[in-house]
């Protein structure tokens, strides 16, 4: 099953302001690229070798936040009562 | 004038909501943080809540009322090859007694009742509320300040019940940073499934469930394991995998539990079941090595944030180490505030308070995990040997029989010495058998 047949099981509260940010240029000298594996729910990717993200489907676990070491993602809690809402836990 | 409380509590979860309850009853005025939008809404574990006895003396019988989805009574061990696996099966009908030794729930229903009882005991819930960071006097915690509008909140003491990042006892320098070595992710599908089915699938009665834990071709020689758990009507299953394993072999959990989903051994046991969530979520895995400085100045850290969490492989235990934390965590401060020392001094009975408890002693017996938990043998060749051996053992094909001593030997030729094996055997035993 592809991730984003899971993703749409998951309710989320998408605030428009990002909550994740990324310097992609960092990325670009990145040998390790952690993000591409660590994601659980996928939201790192390639895009014609550029380092697309997406903040909108982010189960908020902090994987990145630790497996970066290159330093390129700033991470933060979404806004209050936004982000994930899980209905089953 | 910012508002000002005894105590301020940042996390809804077990933790935060335990030690809510405490507080609130001991008369003090408490408000909990949360920044979901209802209490559970970040939260999810695999999972079973062990038998707590501070959770069954702040609210006795609480199985009764709370939203709990099955007491279990079979625990099961399942070593997994490609095309084969050997179990171990222990079912046990004490268990089906309360007060439960077990039970499955799931989180998201859990939390907010178990939040609301918080409440009723007087506690002030705020969800919705991001807190990361605190308010200082000098070198003493003196509040938090909270993402709203006058987010200034003061207390006299503040308890981190952050969870598995916690970025606050990380700010208050009570935590270092941990690098992935120190961390799991676990993923989750909630698989929805007609109670009776479960029941006749799993030979379960009414009510009972089931606990089974995988250790093999599931994470696929990575550091880990899968589990399977039943609800009311929905089984949790789920892989967890050491953080830093992902990093090096350059795999996605998520392609790994798809690939579990289509084993064999599991795909009889989902079949039909309709995925209703998927989830993930951080664990932290390295027991006491990761355990912070739980005591500041007017400061305590509890639950995940202070990294209390036991997987030995045969259970994984997180959220009963969370409630007796929290617990222990409003004790310290009902007896500091007696003396009305909030000083790191005065709160210092938080720790002998889970010296004493089996927070810290569990943590203690079974230090030895997260080193043993990397010897790669165990996700890959032992499994391996294991439904390897049992195949010679039920095998007929027409060939003389042979004793099992002389069929292990056979199995294990040319896999692994017999001195590797002795090795990793006594590093078995120090950290699960002998005392």
């Amino acid at each position: 099953m592809a991730i984003e047949d899971k993703l749409v099981t998951i309710r989320f509260n998408v605030d428009a302001e990002p909550h994740i940010r990324v310097n992609t240029g960092i990325c670009e000298t990145c040998q390790e690229k952690a993000c591409l594996y660590i994601c659980p729910v996928q939201n790192y990717t390639l895009a014609e070798d550029k380092l697309v993200f997406s903040w909108q489907g982010c189960v908020e676990c902090g994987a990145c936040r630790i497996a970066c070491t290159a330093g390129a993602i700033e991470w933060a809690y979404p806004r209050g009562g936004f982000g994930v809402c899980l209905r089953y836990g | 004038m910012p508002e000002k409380f005894d105590v301020v509590i940042v996390g809804a979860g077990p933790a935060g909501c335990t030690a809510a309850i405490v507080l609130a009853r001991a008369g003090m005025k408490v408000a909990v943080f949360e920044r979901g939008d209802q209490p559970g809404a970040k939260n999810m574990f695999g999972g079973v809540l062990y038998y707590t006895e501070a959770l069954n003396e702040l609210l006795p019988d609480f199985w009764k009322q709370a939203p709990i989805e099955r007491y279990v009574t079979r625990h099961v061990l399942t070593f997994l090859t490609t095309d084969a696996s050997f179990s171990i099966t222990s079912a046990d009908n004490e268990f089906g007694s309360p007060p439960y030794n077990g039970v499955t729930l799931l989180r998201a229903k859990f939390d907010p009742w178990y939040a609301g009882k918080a409440e009723e005991s007087g506690a002030f819930l705020i969800p919705e509320t991001v807190v990361d960071d605190l308010i200082w006097d000098g070198d003493k915690v003196a509040g938090v300040m909270a993402q709203r509008a006058e987010g200034e909140v003061l207390a006299d003491v503040v308890i981190a019940a952050d969870g598995a990042n916690s970025l606050l006892a990380k700010k208050a320098g009570l935590r270092k940073e941990f690098d992935g070595s120190s961390f799991a992710v676990a993923v989750k599908e909630v698989l929805a499934l007609p109670a009776e089915t479960i029941e006749a699938r799993f030979g379960l009665s009414e009510g009972e469930g089931l606990a089974q834990s995988f250790v093999g071709d599931c994470t696929k020689g990575l550091t880990g394991g899968a589990f399977l758990y039943t609800n009311k009507s929905s089984l949790s299953l789920g892989m967890v995998v050491r953080l830093s394993s992902l990093q090096e072999k350059q795999t996605s959990i998520a392609d790994l539990l798809d690939d579990f989903k289509s084993n064999p051994c599991v795909k009889p046991a989902i079949k039909d079941a309709v995925l209703k969530e998927y989830s993930g979520h951080l664990i932290p895995e390295a027991g006491i090595n990761m355990v912070p400085e739980l005591c500041g100045n007017s400061l305590l850290v509890a639950g995940d944030a202070a990294g209390f969490m036991v997987s030995t492989g045969l259970t994984l235990q997180g959220m009963n180490f969370a409630i007796a934390s929290g617990y222990a965590a409003a004790q310290a401060i009902v007896t500091a505030s007696q003396k009305g020392d909030f000083s790191r001094k005065g709160l210092s009975c938080y720790r002998r308070l889970l010296e004493e408890s089996f927070v810290l002693k569990d943590l203690k017996t079974f230090r030895h995990a997260p080193g043993f938990q990397d010897n790669p043998r165990i996700y890959g060749l032992y499994p391996s040997l294991v439904c390897g051996i049992s195949r010679r053992i039920f095998q007929v094909n027409g060939q003389p029989r042979k004793k099992i001593l002389s069929l292990v030997r056979e199995e294990m030729k040319g896999k692994i010495s017999p001195w590797r094996l002795a090795k990793d055997i006594i590093q078995a035993g120090r950290t699960l058998i002998w005392p």
